[in-house]
């Protein structure tokens, strides 16, 4: 994985300032949701060998939520865009 | 050529032959239109359930298909550790039922897997630690496996080279496994493909399965680079590309895949003689029969299928290790790898059947694979052969997250880079 990320905030960044939560593709339900709908939130994934939207947290810069665009097997930064534009 | 039995006797003999007449371990088979049972991935899973499907349960008609050659995946790039020190019921069970047939294994399948049970010692650095490894090394009593809690002189005496005046995490004891060890991490590959193989299971490697055809709600056979082979009953044992091959059947998994780096050093004399796991952090070395410290920590923590990792996590763990031995310091590392785990959502198994009625699963290892390797083949053969959970296993079920019944063993809850 590129070691620099380009956080549409703070610029070039090392990666090591960044946390990873995971899978972005998935939207939390209504809490008045069907059981099926939050399982399928919490626990099932896509999990593609390719092109993957995760969310990363700037936590030792901006603290702002992303959503990184990544290739899962050759570990290329595709995009990197702000959560909060993207909601 | 015969495939023999080996002995001291077979080998002595191709010994004054100049070692010329040894014939292959397993045969290379093209595959045949049909078979009753197809295994897609030849890891150690999938190899292990071939083998007790032929031995135990009398299925001979199997082939185990293998996108690479044998042993290319998580089979022959883990740290080699055996072990049932689990804390849960829906665990513990299972893998002292695997480390009891680690301890047959060898007279089991007529191949030497250098299993070694040198002693599996998790160290603790506070009183809160202590208290949580003595209910750990109780529960392991409850379930017949062993285990000993020793003091701080005792694992002294032990590994007298450890870090135990360093004032961020002082070493007080230990949490020991005399039964637990290593063993030769490929050679169980080789020792499960021969015996499979013997009893008529057809191991067919470089072959891909490319999708899952079905028919009336049924598998009738998997569409492969080798053309289309039918079967009766379809065992998906894929590790690190499972929700690749499920997605064939349009089945979702509660799993992420992840990379997990190890790390072997330099050759050295003697130096450390069982397995040592760090308990401030994520670290466990032991020392190779040729003499590297074989080691490594936690999963990088993001998606991967590339069986490399990054610095970053390199770094974690040449921290943690020498935080837990100041001498490593002084070793240098001579090589570092990577391989795919199939992360589940609470850190354990899958050995289930689906939806569909002949598809079985057996997924979810997450970087705890190899010391399940054996109870593993055992319980999915049960699984295949009978349509009913090994006792062992009956917890490590698909609709387990749908049903809140997790088996979750540290509590990181449904994400997966943290287990």
């Amino acid at each position: 994985m590129a070691s620099l990320i380009t956080c549409p905030h703070c610029g070039v960044r090392p990666k090591e300032e960044f946390t990873i939560r995971g899978d972005a593709s998935v939207t939390r339900p209504s809490p008045e949701a069907d059981g099926e709908v939050w399982h399928a939130y919490v626990h099932l994934r896509d999990n593609p060998r390719g092109l993957h939207k995760e969310y990363w947290h700037h936590t030792s810069g901006c603290r702002r939520w992303l959503v990184v665009t990544r290739d899962t097997v050759s570990h290329d930064v595709i995009d990197v865009s702000d959560a909060g534009a993207l909601a | 050529m015969d495939l023999m039995r080996y002995s001291a006797l077979s080998v002595f003999l191709n010994a004054l032959r100049g070692n010329k007449s040894w014939g292959p371990a397993w045969r290379a088979p093209e595959p045949k239109p049909h078979y009753d049972v197809v295994i897609v991935g030849g890891g150690g899973h999938g190899l292990a359930t071939a083998y007790y499907l032929a031995k135990e349960f009398g299925i001979t008609n199997v082939a185990v298909l293998e996108k690479g050659w044998l042993g290319s995946g998580n089979i022959g790039r883990n740290t080699t550790i055996i072990r049932s020190n689990y804390l849960l019921d829906g665990n513990e069970p299972f893998y002292e039922f695997s480390l009891k047939l680690w301890e047959g294994l060898e007279q089991d399948f007529n191949f030497n897997a250098m299993v070694s049970q040198r002693g599996v010692l998790n160290l603790f650095h506070s009183d809160a630690q202590r208290d949580a490894y003595t209910r750990r090394g109780n529960a392991m009593l409850l379930q017949g496996a062993d285990a000993q809690l020793l003091d701080r002189d005792e694992v002294r005496a032990m590994v007298p080279f450890l870090g135990f005046d360093s004032a961020r995490f002082p070493i007080q004891g230990g949490l020991l496994q005399r039964r637990g060890g290593t063993v030769r991490h490929d050679a169980v590959a080789w020792g499960y493909a021969r015996g499979a193989d013997r009893r008529g299971v057809d191991i067919i490697q470089n072959c891909e399965v490319t999708g899952i055809r079905r028919k009336n709600g049924r598998v009738v056979g998997v569409e492969t680079s080798k053309g289309f082979i039918g079967c009766g009953k379809l065992a998906l044992t894929a590790a690190g590309n499972s929700t690749t091959v499920a997605r064939m059947a349009d089945i979702a998994l509660p799993i992420d895949s992840h990379v997990l780096q190890a790390f072997v050093s330099e050759g050295l004399k003697p130096f450390i003689d069982n397995v040592v796991t760090f308990g401030a952090g994520h670290f466990y070395i032991s020392q190779s029969d040729k003499g590297g410290l074989v080691f490594g920590g936690d999963i990088d923590g993001y998606n991967s299928y590339a069986q490399r990792g990054n610095l970053a996590a390199v770094e974690h763990v040449m921290e943690a290790g020498t935080a837990m031995i100041p001498g490593l310091s002084r070793i240098r590392v001579l090589r570092s790898w990577g391989g795919i785990m199939d992360m589940s959502m609470d850190g354990s198994p899958i050995i289930d059947r689906t939806h569909i009625d002949n598809l079985y699963l057996n997924a979810g290892w997450c970087y705890g694979g190899f010391k399940a390797t054996p109870a593993s083949g055992w319980c999915t053969a049960h699984l295949v052969a009978n349509d009913a959970p090994h006792p062992t296993a009956a917890a490590f079920r698909l609709d387990r997250f749908k049903r809140g019944y997790l088996i979750d063993e540290n509590g990181g809850g449904a994400q997966p880079n943290l287990h």
